[in-house]
């Protein structure tokens, strides 16, 4: 469902990305671990649409499709859905009236009926609840005056009702709690099935213990240095970034 | 700098109608000093230039040169006409005037013996005539301010309302100035009061809109006392013709423990100055001012707001947001000044302007004035464009990108809107605000 090839990635013209590759297939839960600075966040945005970013190499394909050719809405109604790291706070935009302007131009573009307005509530409230998520969210303006966890609960609550087809989360667990973080990870649980992928981008091994991935990478220096499954993330937690940035790890431990 | 002779041009036109009403004579007897005094000042003072600091970034020019005739009657209007400014069923009161002319068949007063009443000022003098001799014409500044001194002189009818102490009145009494086709430009001074009695409550709204007319200027003056302890919701509503000229004052006197908030949309007029004024003079009294300005095509709206502490443990809180289109420009001026007794002086202002061309200018210019030394006051004032982190958060979502754009800027304005309590008035103004935007029909979907 997405393949990415040698991308090299720049921005204001410093090197981000310097050769990645990835390829996630439908169903797949796929974990990028790394330490700050090593282009995690640069990955999600580069796939979400952000401007700012240069491709100065390789290739994105999301099913089958160049989606770096693709603006963020149309990636958006194709199915990519980015779970922020910092969701913005936008004033005096209810979040009922940008939810519901984006389930319908997806809904549309999926060749589906828009919802009305009450319809579009009652599948908000549904979602909503399904999270264990108060719905007090939903008559605020988008994000507004959120706490973090808030921000966060409200990244999953909109994946819940858009679902999507490829969701990236951005280091959606970093300063959870332990509850919010059981609501993203629930959140995504439910979502997991045989059409999805996911990219869980995450700096600690933490949020794996309830978001369990099918494949481990490890981001460092712009590259994919290390994959594996799950337990390599356990792995990490024990050995740090630095041992996995060796290339060979006989050769560290003789220096 | 301006010649005398220049000045007597400008000032031809008006010193000839001034004659033609006898000097200022008809209405009470008291009325005509008061004229009198008002006509030397400006007279005396002429039209501001862009010397004067307060008019900086103003041209008047296009205003003085132009001669406008005293109104006349003009088309005949009728309520269906007045039915898109007509919030049926939600006001307690309603006053119309047409051309500057009260017109009793359209409007519904309101006179209780003794009680509220909402009428015209012409009316007012023969029902409440030692209130309005007590505050009409003590508050605005017509020794200094021209276009308050040409009001005054010219000061014949407008709107009243009276809010006995401890009445609350919870619809809000609304006015409705409406322009029409006239045979050549038309000048009107509407000038409305509104006195609130101690620990009353009450709303009003004034609204200046186009009914066929197109070059017309209104000279637009209000004055507001608010008693100790009342409570008042005051909205000015500006829709006039893209080509009319609008100079509008509102200047409050708030006593001890008042609360006033001054609400203001600017849509209409070539050429628009939106004084603001209140003074807080009793202590512990609070003001908000709260507004939005949406300039487009040529249009120029500069909005003045002079905010005077005079006493201790005051507060004043102003807002007001911009969005200006096309060539448009726009003048934000906060005035805070801090009175020496006015210790404990709480006082916020913030100004935010979107600019949605490259053609289109702001000015915004704070001015604190602090005489007391132990005072909190705050100003902040943004001017740029959509946020394009908040764009792509929408687009993100598989929101296309006008509809981003749309609903950021309704939320801009709706930020103030948020802030008007009274609920048909503040729906009223998110469908004027709806229509104006450039994709604004987007919004009406996803209501």
């Amino acid at each position: 469902m997405l393949e990415i090839k040698n991308l090299h990635v720049s921005v204001e013209g410093k090197k981000i990305l310097k050769g990645l590759n990835l390829s996630v297939r439908a169903g797949e839960v796929h974990s990028i671990m790394g330490p700050n600075g090593s282009g995690k966040s640069t990955l999600a945005s580069v796939l979400a649409g952000r401007e700012g970013y240069e491709i100065e190499q390789g290739a994105v394909l999301y099913q089958g499709r160049d989606l770096l050719e693709m603006d963020p809405e149309e990636r958006a109604c194709e199915g990519v859905f980015l779970a922020f790291q910092y969701p913005v706070e936008i004033p005096g935009v209810g979040s009922i009236q940008f939810l519901t302007a984006a389930l319908n131009a997806i809904r549309t573009h999926r060749g589906l009926e828009e919802l009305d307005a009450l319809e579009a509530l009652q599948l908000f409230k549904e979602k909503i609840k399904a999270l264990q998520v108060s719905d007090d969210l939903l008559h605020r303006s988008v994000n507004e005056g959120f706490s973090g966890g808030e921000k966060k609960k409200n990244e999953i609550f909109q994946m819940a009702v858009l679902e999507p087809t490829l969701a990236i989360l951005d280091e959606t667990d970093s300063g959870l709690d332990i509850d919010a973080l059981r609501v993203v990870a629930e959140g995504v649980n439910a979502l997991r099935s045989p059409e999805r992928g996911f990219l869980v981008i995450t700096h600690y091994q933490r949020l794996l213990d309830y978001i369990v991935p099918d494949y481990v990478h490890v981001l460092m220096g712009g590259r994919i240095v290390r994959s594996g499954g799950k337990e390599l993330a356990l792995h990490l937690e024990e050995q740090g970034y630095a041992w996995a940035g060796n290339k060979d790890p006989a050769e560290a431990a003789a220096t | 700098m301006a010649t005398t002779k220049v000045k007597n041009e400008q000032l031809a036109g008006y010193l000839e109608q001034y004659k033609s009403l006898e000097n200022g004579a008809g209405g009470p007897e008291w009325l005509r000093p008061v004229r009198e005094a008002a006509k030397q000042r400006w007279s005396a003072l002429g039209f501001p230039t862009a010397r004067d600091e307060d008019w900086k970034f103003t041209n008047l020019a296009p205003l003085a040169k132009r001669s406008f005739s005293r109104a006349e009657g003009g088309a005949p209007v009728t309520l269906d006409d007045l039915a898109p400014f007509v919030f049926r069923g939600q006001e307690s009161a309603r006053l119309v005037f047409v051309n500057g002319r009260y017109v009793p068949e359209l409007s519904d007063s309101c006179a209780q013996p003794g009680g509220v009443l909402a009428c015209s000022l012409k009316d007012s003098l023969e029902l409440q005539p030692e209130l309005v001799k007590l505050h009409l014409a003590k508050h605005l500044d017509y020794e200094g301010d021209f276009f308050a001194a040409l009001n005054t002189a010219f000061l014949e009818d407008g709107g009243f309302v009276y809010v006995p102490d401890r009445v609350t009145v919870e619809r809000p009494v609304h006015l409705i100035y409406a322009s029409t086709e006239t045979s050549s430009p038309a000048v009107t001074h509407p000038r409305n009061l509104i006195v609130v009695g101690e620990a009353a409550e009450g709303a009003v709204v004034e609204e200046y809109v186009s009914l066929g007319g197109n070059e017309y200027f209104t000279n637009a003056m209000t004055e507001i006392v608010a008693g100790a302890g009342s409570v008042l919701e005051h909205y000015r509503v500006q829709r006039e013709s893209r080509a009319a000229f609008n100079i509008g004052t509102v200047r409050v006197q708030q006593a001890r423990s008042s609360h006033v908030a001054c609400h203001g949309v600017q849509l209409g007029g070539a050429l628009v100055r939106n004084n603001v004024h209140p003074v807080l003079a009793g202590a512990g009294a609070d003001c908000l001012i709260n507004g939005v300005f949406l300039p487009s095509g040529s249009q120029h709206m500069d909005n003045f707001m002079l905010v005077e502490h005079a006493s201790p443990h005051c507060g004043s809180r102003q807002f007001y947001n911009g969005v200006l289109n096309e060539k448009s420009s726009g003048v934000f001026s906060g005035r805070i000044i801090v009175h020496k007794d006015a210790q404990k002086t709480d006082a916020k202002q913030t100004n935010r302007n979107l600019l949605l061309s490259d053609d289109a200018n702001m000015d915004s210019k704070p001015q604190l004035e602090i005489y007391a030394d132990d005072v909190k006051c705050t100003h902040g004032a943004t001017i740029g464009q959509l946020d394009d982190d908040e764009i792509f958060y929408l687009r993100s979502r598989g929101v296309p990108e006008q509809t981003a754009r749309t609903l950021l800027l309704f939320g801009f304005a709706a930020e103030n809107l948020e802030r008007m309590r009274q609920q048909p008035i503040r729906e009223y103004v998110e469908s004027l605000i709806t229509d104006w935007l450039p994709h604004g029909e987007i919004l009406k979907k996803l209501r």
